[in-house]
């Protein structure tokens, strides 16, 4: 680097160029070009492929695990496996395939949304992104050390994680680390591109609420993120060291771990659902061609969310023997989280109302959202409830719960937001017919898999258990075969994101009938280089 | 929000030798504490290929400020950035300040029989819960003879750290006068300052080791106090080392008077890790 780079030419694509594919820039090819990006919508596309990676093996993972619950008894792997597939898959899941794919969401559309050159700190990004590949090759490689790869749920909780945890559970210390370090970095990009690479015009409360519901969650992953560094290091030190933090013995305290890791715990789960919420309210005005009904509240709202996030970690533990006052204290405000949560779903029902409704395979996973989303949120506050809680704690009915936010939550907005903008990536539309049977095989095999599990665990099946007694087998078999059928679509998935890199329909620039906002006035695909000199904001223009 | 063209550098291939050289120092470290010291040579090689590659990367963001790159909008993404950063390194320490609290108000009151429900004082029935804890309640745990006196040691660190934080605004404030004589006199007494830190705290963990008998192993007392003043330690190097680079710019005739973030975010980082001995001073040491 003994010479410094030219700034940019000053080329700002216009929505005249609508579909200009010779618009496209044409960068130095090969791998390297890759590797070495400062470039927000490369190290986007590098995110999402990496996420849809990790989501196919800790596909994989899940599906090891349904196998061998599909009959009662031991038919596949042995119980120490299938520990270390539920600790994978749920490992994997969270850090490698949803926080990844929202943050290469955020990489690709956040700039654009705002009007930006690209993210704040270009070459921290690239940082950022290549932490994970890193990361998450030291995790897998705990799959072939001796002992086996860390077999103690996701939640890592010690002792099982410390005292009698396999020797490779230090490599999956250090590469949470790693991931951590990713995403703190990645969340300082965020948020200093959305505070100061807005467009000049553009005011806080012009931004769209996919690009607010990013700058809280930021906010939430520097928040906790650290937090999760230091317990697992901790861990380290009471493994590697003979440190006391979680061990009775020395004066410490093994509930201590539980109160550090959910103080993380609790906001994550917020950083995995409201950029959901961003992309879900994006989406459904564009499809009811309404301007998103509260748009206020809605910010309000996932502000509310967030600091509630603080101070409800202990309803995770509910049964470890909190104090009665702290039984209470977490009760109540979990439930108020509902609130929150009800005003914005209460918004999108009232977007749709009287709209004039297409349902676009975007549309389609958005609304699945909505709805099933609410079935998730609903069983929360039934575990909200302490004294029933004591029922349901550690039984599949929270397995039911927590699935029902993260996949036809989470990963269903992701895929919504992945036809949503497909065509701003490639400049194609996905394959029409295609998408509708990835769809209705999703969200068919969604419930299928998960519905079930509501009775099971009401009825008392414990989880991450290999075996189970014979009254849940019906339940079980049912929730293995939507399983294998949610898991055998997303391979329609790949391949019709494949077919729309390659061609297809092409798409114009505003590529959606009721689309408002900035992305829409650039070209599709979008040249890899946009907004290099700030559009000048205009609030009528894109009213919401 | 405005600025005509932001600067977005090309490529840059130091990001990818970091990641990489940070994932061979974990698995070095990994193999160092599971299978011994097969792993301590790829943990050093990994360890100085990260040093290496912040010293090429900042050399090139150092280069890029002297050509005039940075406009003001981007001297914004660079304080948003590092302000984050320290927000990020407050909610770290808050999380061993958080086990310490813990610890203290309940785990071992509750391990000593207090509040409603009482089991955990089963385990050991014949412990008594005390701060700092010099008998953790296994018996095979053996707990420090002695803790150290904050008055002597820990009091003349506070007083070094606290006046390293005064001698570091006046060098500051010299640079924005354009007083650069001045300016490079403070900021080599605050480097001087915070080496004799370091160097007092190294005593300290001497004295605590060889004649307190208060180490890593010395139950949940041992824990916190080596981890929260070991990591404060750690910072204060970073610090002083990045203190000292600063000096090094300053003597080269780097930063005007208007324009030098990155002394200021030094100083930011240095105030940071000043207030974060206030509390070690106040919740560790004293109380």
């Amino acid at each position: 680097m003994a010479s410094l780079p030219p700034k940019h030419p000053v080329q700002q694509g216009t929505a005249d160029a609508a579909g200009g594919a010779d618009a496209h820039h044409h960068p130095p090819k090969g791998l390297l070009r890759w590797v070495l990006t400062t470039n927000h919508k490369e190290i986007g596309t590098l995110y999402l492929l990496f996420s849809l990676l990790m989501f196919l093996i800790g596909g994989v993972f899940a599906l090891v695990i349904r196998a061998e619950l599909f009959q009662p008894g031991l038919q596949l792997v042995q119980p120490e496996f299938f520990n270390q597939m539920t600790t994978m898959h749920g490992l994997i899941m969270v850090f490698g395939a949803v926080m990844p794919a929202f943050v290469g969401l955020a990489n690709w559309m956040v700039p654009l949304q705002i009007g930006a050159p690209d993210m704040a700190l270009p070459r921290l990004n690239n940082f950022s992104f290549w932490l994970l590949p890193v990361a998450f090759t030291l995790l897998l490689s705990t799959l072939f050390m001796p002992g086996g790869a860390p077999n103690f749920g996701w939640t890592f909780y010690a002792p099982l994680s410390t005292t009698y945890a396999p020797p490779s559970t230090t490599f999956f210390i250090l590469s949470l680390h790693i991931a951590g370090i990713s995403s703190i970095l990645g969340a300082i990009n965020i948020i200093a591109t959305i505070l100061n690479l807005r467009a000049p015009g553009m005011r806080m409360m012009d931004m769209t609420l996919f690009v607010w519901t990013w700058l809280i969650t930021a906010f939430l992953l520097i928040a906790v993120m650290p937090v999760l560094a230091g317990v697992v290091t901790m861990m380290l030190m009471d493994i590697n060291f003979g440190t006391s933090f979680f061990n009775a013995g020395g004066g410490g305290d093994p509930v201590m771990f539980q109160h550090l890791f959910w103080f993380f715990g609790h906001p994550e789960v917020y950083i995995m659902i409201l950029p959901a919420f961003g992309i879900v309210s994006v989406i459904i005005p564009t499809f009811a061609r309404k301007p998103l009904f509260g748009y206020a509240s809605m910010v309000y709202a996932t502000a509310s969310i967030a600091i509630l996030s603080f101070m409800v970690w202990a309803h995770h533990m509910f049964v470890v023997g909190l104090p009665l006052v702290a039984e209470l204290f977490f009760m109540y405000s979990t439930m108020l989280i509902a609130v929150p949560t009800g005003v914005k779903v209460f918004n999108w029902v009232a977007t749709l109302f009287r709209g004039s409704i297409s349902y676009e395979p975007a549309m389609l996973f958005a609304i699945a959202f909505v709805i099933l989303f609410t079935i998730g949120g609903f069983s929360g506050l039934m575990l909200a409830i302490s004294p029933a809680d004591f029922q349901y704690h550690d039984t599949y009915f929270v397995v039911a719960h927590f699935h029902y936010v993260l996949v036809p939550g989470a990963i269903f907005s992701i895929m919504a937001a992945v036809y949503y903008w497909l065509p701003k990536w490639t400049g194609h539309y996905p394959h029409l017919r295609l998408s509708q049977w990835h769809f209705w095989l999703s969200v068919i095999g969604v419930n299928l898999t998960f519905f079930p599990m509501h009775f099971s665990g009401l009825a008392g099946m414990p989880r991450r258990i290999p075996d189970y007694s014979l009254q849940f087998a019906d339940f079980n078999m049912v929730s293995s075969i939507g399983a294998f059928m949610f898991g055998l679509s997303q391979l329609l998935f790949v391949v019709i994101v494949f077919m729309c890199a390659r061609g297809g329909e092409k798409a114009p620039a505003k590529t959606w009938d009721g689309a408002v906002d900035l992305e829409w006035t650039v070209p599709s695909p979008a040249p890899l280089h946009t907004f290099e000199t700030p559009p000048q904001y205009r609030p009528a223009e894109a009213d919401h | 929000m405005s600025g005509s063209s932001y600067y977005v550098p090309t490529s840059s291939k130091w990001p990818i030798f970091g990641s990489l050289a940070l994932g061979i120092m974990m698995a070095g470290t990994g193999t160092w504490l599971v299978h011994g010291p097969v792993g301590t040579p790829v943990m050093l090689i990994g360890l100085v290929a990260i040093l290496a590659v912040m010293g090429f990367w900042f050399r090139d963001v150092i280069r890029e400020s002297m050509a005039g790159r940075n406009d003001a909008q981007m001297d914004r993404s660079y304080r948003w950035g590092m302000g984050w950063f320290i927000f990020s390194e407050v909610m770290f320490f808050a999380a061993f300040f958080g086990a310490l609290f813990y610890v203290r108000n309940l785990a071992l009151p509750w391990l000593d029989g207090d509040g409603a429900k009482g089991v955990a004082a089963l385990l050991w029935p014949d412990f008594t819960a005390s701060w700092p804890l010099l008998n953790p309640p296994d018996t095979s745990i053996k707990g420090p003879e002695h803790v150290l006196d904050p008055w002597q040691l820990p009091l003349l660190n506070t007083v070094l750290l606290v006046s390293s934080s005064i001698t570091l605004t006046i060098a500051h404030d010299g640079l924005k006068k354009g007083a650069r004589s001045r300016a490079k006199l403070w900021l080599l007494i605050t480097v001087l300052l915070g080496a004799t830190f370091v160097c007092v705290q190294g005593y300290e963990y001497y004295e605590a080791y060889h004649h307190l008998g208060l180490t890593l192993q010395a139950g949940i007392y041992g824990s916190t106090f080596f981890m929260l003043t070991g990591f404060h330690g750690l910072h204060v190097i970073i610090g002083t080392i990045i203190l000292a680079t600063m000096l090094v710019r300053v003597l080269r005739g780097h930063f005007s008077a208007e324009h030098h973030f990155g002394f200021e975010a030094a100083a930011w980082y240095w105030h940071f890790v000043d207030v974060v001995w206030i509390g070690l001073f106040l919740f560790v040491y004293v109380l």
